[in-house]
């Protein structure tokens, strides 16, 4: 204890923490402010960037043209269906692991978590080859007599990729919340007189929420700035923002543009996160403390 | 017939039988403990009744309805758990509430009964507090509250007291007959301390191995316990050999047949050479009203409680005589379940 407060409030405290302040510092505070400075650059097609020259151009051109408008849009509703059905699958899916008995829970937990080990790129070449043209679900449809839908390429494609791909990220802090409830509460809703559904809504879900809504936190954040996902199933048509800083990058090199944007999601995400945080947490946090 | 009425409940894990056979009866406005050792089985009976553990064999029967099979939310019964099982997301009020809300009892009345009990346990005062707010015993207390709110026909309790420190413990063992006195409610209580059972109830059950074996008043019990096993779970007990003499009588013989159960407070302490057995003190316990002592003698070691009088306690090595009644010696059974 003494030791504690003595770094508390000496400078050793400093020191010791200093490796990973470096880390947070030049891996991303440092390369932030640097893509913060570059979006406010100016860029000539002919010339390229100029460092020395400061203009507010992109951030008008990104409030002022309508393609950038849907492309936000698409990203902003794409990632909050993902986070909703990843709320809808992996609530009672963590529900069901935690009243499992022990041989098969540690199973089905090893089960969700395997995917994690799979690159992202790996998982989305899969998906294209199940759903494309003439991939499994097609070869399948034509099997049956019916004729052949376009899956690839499409927001299908890519919410279900991306709710495989976050599943996980819902799962472990739901599961954790479950783990501190006490089963014995169930027992008792349900001597008071509690249907199996009431129990559900009135005692477990409550007591969840906390887990619930930091799996929303981390698969919206994700889901929103994720590029394998819609680089790869998306195709040039379904653009994401992550996709879309991508090409302004690398295809336009406007690199200032892509700061831009870049910078705008950013905000535009902290905006979401943000609020969605305190609207949910204010309503529980005090009766959860 | 009684009000609760076990007949031949039984319990099968797999291979394992947890609870045999039991048949029980339980009058109304009764007060009665399950006691015995971990694992004995009485938790699990508890839980049939409540509705949580399917019933392998035999009937529960409930005021003359059938509710082997019945759902645990049907069977209306209020049910306190070892760890309270409070919802922590709910106001103290909004827990006991919680099952009149259930019944769709009207506003009024809700806001009526829910006072009225939680006058009862005396929480009036911390209606609006959060579980975590309040201490062990209050939440023992939301417990009861939430329990009985619904007036149920049995009021079920799974090891109330083990959780709460041992000053807090006696006040609430009285502090909950004084509430079944009151409500005059049917009330089952598993336990696996003795002087809890002992105190409160009108009848203790004693279970060992899944079985029944014996049931009786608390002084009774005590006084009179079967087996080996009981005597020395119920209270303390010196295990003496012994035999029936020529008249029929009981007395302590060593290489005796019989087992012989005398409890340490009724062993008095004599001059060296004086009473039935001669011994020397090895080892003494202050326990605050009494003394504990250690005898050993040639029927080997024997504890003897005495009062704290305030006179001086008798040193370890002293030379001691030991009498008693011979009427309060106890013939034991030898335990036919294996502990």
């Amino acid at each position: 204890m003494s030791t504690l407060v003595a770094i508390r409030h000496g400078r050793q405290g400093y020191w010791l923490s200093a490796p990973a302040l470096a880390l947070y510092l030049g891996l991303l505070v440092i390369p932030l402010l640097l893509t913060l400075v570059l979006s406010f650059n100016v860029f000539d097609y002919s010339s390229g960037i100029n460092s020395d020259a400061y203009t507010l151009d992109h951030y008008s051109s990104l409030l002022g043209d309508p393609y950038f408008y849907e492309i936000f849009l698409r990203t902003m509703w794409i990632s909050a269906l993902t986070t909703l059905l990843c709320v809808v699958i992996g609530v009672p899916e963590a529900y069901i692991l935690s009243r499992m008995g022990t041989p098969w829970r540690s199973i089905f937990l090893i089960l969700i978590l395997t995917p994690l080990l799979i690159s992202v790129v790996v998982r989305a070449f899969g998906w294209s080859l199940l759903l494309g043209a003439d991939g499994l679900v097609n070869q399948t449809l034509q099997a049956f007599g019916a004729s052949p839908m376009k899956l690839l390429y499409t927001p299908f494609a890519v919410v279900i990729a991306l709710v495989h791909v976050m599943l996980p990220f819902m799962i472990i802090p739901v599961w954790t919340s479950l783990q501190k409830l006490d089963p014995a509460a169930e027992q008792a809703a349900m001597s008071l007189g509690a249907s199996h559904f009431t129990v559900m809504r009135q005692v477990v879900l409550p007591q969840i929420m906390p887990g619930v809504l930091s799996g929303t936190l981390i698969v919206f954040g994700l889901a929103a700035s994720s590029f394998a996902i819609p680089g790869l199933l998306g195709g040039r048509r379904i653009k994401m923002v992550a996709t879309l800083i991508y090409d302004q990058y690398l295809s336009e090199l406007n690199w200032p543009m892509g700061a831009a944007i870049a910078v705008a999601l950013l905000l535009l995400n902290l905006l979401i996160m943000l609020s969605w945080n305190r609207m949910i947490e204010g309503r529980y946090k005090k009766s959860l403390g | 017939m009684a009000f609760v009425q076990l007949e031949g409940l039984g319990k099968r894990y797999g291979e394992i039988d947890a609870v045999v056979a039991t048949n029980l009866s339980v009058e109304k406005g009764e007060f009665v403990s399950l006691l015995g050792p971990s694992g004995c089985g009485k938790t699990t009976t508890l839980q049939m009744i409540a509705g949580f553990v399917e019933v392998s064999s035999g009937r529960i029967v409930l005021d003359g309805r059938d509710i082997t099979h019945a759902k645990p939310a049907s069977r209306g019964l209020g049910v306190v758990f070892q760890s309270y099982a409070l919802f922590p997301h709910m106001t103290v009020k909004d827990n006991v509430a919680f099952g009149l809300r259930m019944r769709k009892v009207a506003n009024g009345e809700l806001q009526q009964r829910v006072d009225r009990v939680l006058k009862l346990v005396r929480l009036n005062q911390h209606a609006d507090r959060y579980p975590r707010e309040l201490s062990g015993g209050q939440r023992q207390r939301v417990a009861l509250a939430r329990a009985l709110v619904i007036e149920p026909p049995v009021l079920l309790l799974d090891e109330p007291l083990s959780n709460l420190d041992a000053n807090l413990r006696e006040e609430m063992q009285f502090e909950i007959r004084r509430i079944q006195r009151e409500v005059g409610i049917t009330t089952l209580m598993v336990t696996h301390d003795q002087s809890e059972a002992l105190s409160i109830s009108d009848r203790v059950v004693v279970m060992q191995a899944g079985r029944i074996t014996q049931i009786d008043a608390p002084y009774t019990l005590y006084e009179h316990p079967r087996t080996e096993f009981i005597s020395g779970f119920v209270g303390k007990a010196n295990l003496l050999p012994g035999e029936r003499d020529d008249a029929g009588v009981v007395q302590v013989r060593s290489g005796g047949e019989l087992i012989l159960s005398l409890r340490p407070e009724k062993i008095d302490l004599r001059d060296a050479g004086h009473g039935r057995l001669q011994g020397n003190i090895v080892s003494r316990f202050f326990l605050g009203s009494q003394w504990l002592y250690g005898v050993s003698t040639t029927l080997g070691e024997l504890s003897v409680v005495r009062r704290n009088d305030g006179s001086a306690p008798l040193t370890e090595g002293t030379a001691v005589g030991l009498d008693w009644d011979a009427t309060l010696l106890r013939v034991l059974s030898v335990d036919e379940v294996p502990a």
